[in-house]
């Protein structure tokens, strides 16, 4: 649905909605988002809503939450320490840390592409603005996100016993950009899938890919030696800058480099606008394509 | 904007617009792709033919009518008329392709009954998402959420989750909701097809009472019996054009003359 034009907002003068032609084209967008705030408690409800029934017919039920990174980061460190040959504690720290921050990003990705096509029966049977569904996508993914900071304050504990500053709170910046990367591309696949049903089905090796151009399973000083291009060209990873930033605020007690948070700003800023404008175009014509 | 519409007004109390809902020159044709779902496999074989598989379904061809505040319209037609297409429109759910539809009310809309938003969930917890899907605020819908568990009768059932509940049961749950939303207008598709007598002679009497609250209400059954029980107005549609609006009498025998169907008991009951 377009906005609706809300003219009062009291009991007794009837809401008026006028519904024109209108395939592809922005609606007015300060009553659209007026909406979709007034509507937040369904986006949080439906989250709310999948995580529980995600888990609600295994054994372990919502322990899965900490299950998940706990088993996550045990593979990833069998993988570095096998291929390494030897245990190195701050390898593995910035891995999981890179890890769980790269997997909220993913999932939000991942699962927001498919979120409004598997939405289906709701999408052609209730009128609201439609960015709700891949913001709760991204909502379910931040709430997978949110158990694996006490298991990665644990490791932190353990192996990198002394690094504490204050600077870590600017983590909380790069988190922030993340975030915004996250919804803008949920919203940007959730478009193309509707367009285009195998976009789903490429993105996994997509996803893996990107990890991998990623400073997850590296960090930034394993590239430092490459040549002027190819280091030019691994950080204009969007994930470079954020991840960088992220990791080097909490582990490295420094102030991030200037140019890593306006980079991160400049690309979150930059994809939410995007992926969040296409989206709402496009979605009137979600309707006509799912049924 | 016009809230409120220049004709003089006739038997409301209030000076709102008379209309609760107004269709113009109102098609949508759906351009869908022959496959059913586009991919890259299909698309590359199309390429290679050299050909566009586009299929134009044109689901409702120049629909005009408006509908005065306390009308119960009734919509009946053959499957695949545009019935529910045309509600999809006033709900703001489908765009018009070409023509306007305006509304003067918060429209509820209770459309393919036995939608469960999750089926892993209970009917309670499907009732909260429900009632926020259809925008009411979270405090608006903890205050009702009792009334509409009460009121579609599940006992126990109501917490189990949607999975094991029949298709009447978790249609009860979908009406209830719809019903407890104090919309202007409402509008229902297929409602009673799939409940027990109990429950229809309930939900009959539910609606009827809404029809006197809401602005406007909107049935659209094949039970033409119900129809003509419950509403005053009543529109045919065949093949995506409007075909008759009238009394729902007059309506329901023109399109039985149409259809050649006798008027009998199967005809008019809620199958």
């Amino acid at each position: 649905m377009t906005a609706p034009t809300r003219e009062r907002e009291t009991e007794f003068e009837p809401v008026y909605h006028r519904y024109g032609p209108h395939r592809a084209g922005l609606p007015p967008l300060l009553p659209y988002f007026r909406e979709l705030w007034h509507r937040r408690g369904f986006a949080t409800e439906m989250s709310r809503a999948e995580i529980r029934g995600a888990n609600s017919k295994t054994l372990f039920g919502q322990a899965w939450l900490v299950l998940n990174p706990l088993l996550l980061a045990a593979v990833y460190y069998l993988l570095v320490t096998i291929l390494r040959g030897h245990h190195d504690p701050k390898v593995f720290v910035h891995l999981t840390l890179g890890l769980f921050a790269f997997q909220m990003v993913s999932h939000s990705m991942t699962s927001g592409t498919k979120s409004v096509v598997s939405a289906g029966k709701l999408l052609i049977n209730t009128a609201f603005p439609r960015l709700l569904i891949p913001l709760s996508a991204v909502r379910t993914a931040v709430f997978h996100f949110l158990p694996t900071i006490p298991v990665y304050l644990v490791f932190h504990l353990i192996f990198l016993t002394r690094v504490w500053s204050p600077s870590m709170f600017l983590s909380l910046y790069f988190f922030g950009c993340m975030l915004l990367f996250s919804a803008g591309l949920a919203a940007f696949f959730a478009t193309v899938q509707v367009y285009f049903r195998d976009t789903s089905s490429f993105l996994p090796y997509f996803v893996r890919i990107w990890m991998y151009l990623s400073p997850v399973l590296w960090l930034p000083e394993n590239v430092a030696h490459f040549s002027k291009t190819v280091v030019t060209i691994i950080q204009l990873n969007p994930m470079y800058a954020m991840l960088g930033g992220y990791a080097e605020a909490i582990q490295e007690e420094k102030v991030p480099d200037v140019g890593l948070f306006l980079s991160s700003g400049l690309w979150a800023v930059a994809v939410a606008v995007i992926g969040f404008l296409f989206f709402i175009s496009r979605e009137r014509d979600f309707a006509v394509r799912l049924t | 904007m016009l809230s409120v519409s220049p004709d003089p007004v006739t038997d409301d109390e209030s000076e709102r617009s008379p209309y609760a809902v107004r269709v113009e020159d109102l098609s949508i044709t759906y351009r869908t792709t022959f496959e059913r779902k586009p991919t890259l496999k299909q698309t590359i074989v199309r390429f290679g033919r050299g050909e566009r598989a586009v299929h134009v379904v044109e689901a409702l061809k120049h629909v005009s009518f408006d509908v005065r505040v306390g009308t119960a319209m009734g919509i009946i037609g053959s499957n695949g008329a545009g019935k529910s297409t045309l509600m999809r429109a006033m709900a703001g759910i489908l765009p018009p392709t070409t023509g306007n539809v305006e509304v003067w009310g918060k429209a509820s809309t209770l459309l393919a009954l036995g939608v469960g938003f999750n089926k892993s969930l209970s009917g309670r917890e499907n009732i909260v998402l429900g009632g926020l899907a259809s925008g009411l605020s979270r405090r608006e819908v903890e205050e009702r959420v009792d009334d509409i568990a009460e009121w579609t009768e599940l006992g126990d059932f109501i917490e189990m989750p949607m999975n094991t509940y029949s298709s009447g049961m978790a249609a009860r749950v979908g009406f209830s909701v719809a019903v407890h939303m104090r919309p202007d207008i409402l509008m229902i598709d297929e409602a009673l097809s799939t409940g027990d007598a109990h429950f229809r002679e309930k939900a009959s009497a539910k609606m009827a009472e809404l029809r006197d609250s809401a602005r406007a209400m909107f049935l659209i059954s094949h039970g033409l019996g119900s129809i003509s029980e419950m509403c005053n107005d009543c529109i045919w549609l065949d093949k995506g054009r409007l075909m008759m609006r009238g009394r729902p009498d007059e309506v329901i025998d023109a399109y039985m003359k149409y259809v050649k169907v006798k008027k009998s008991a199967t005809t008019t009951e809620d199958i």
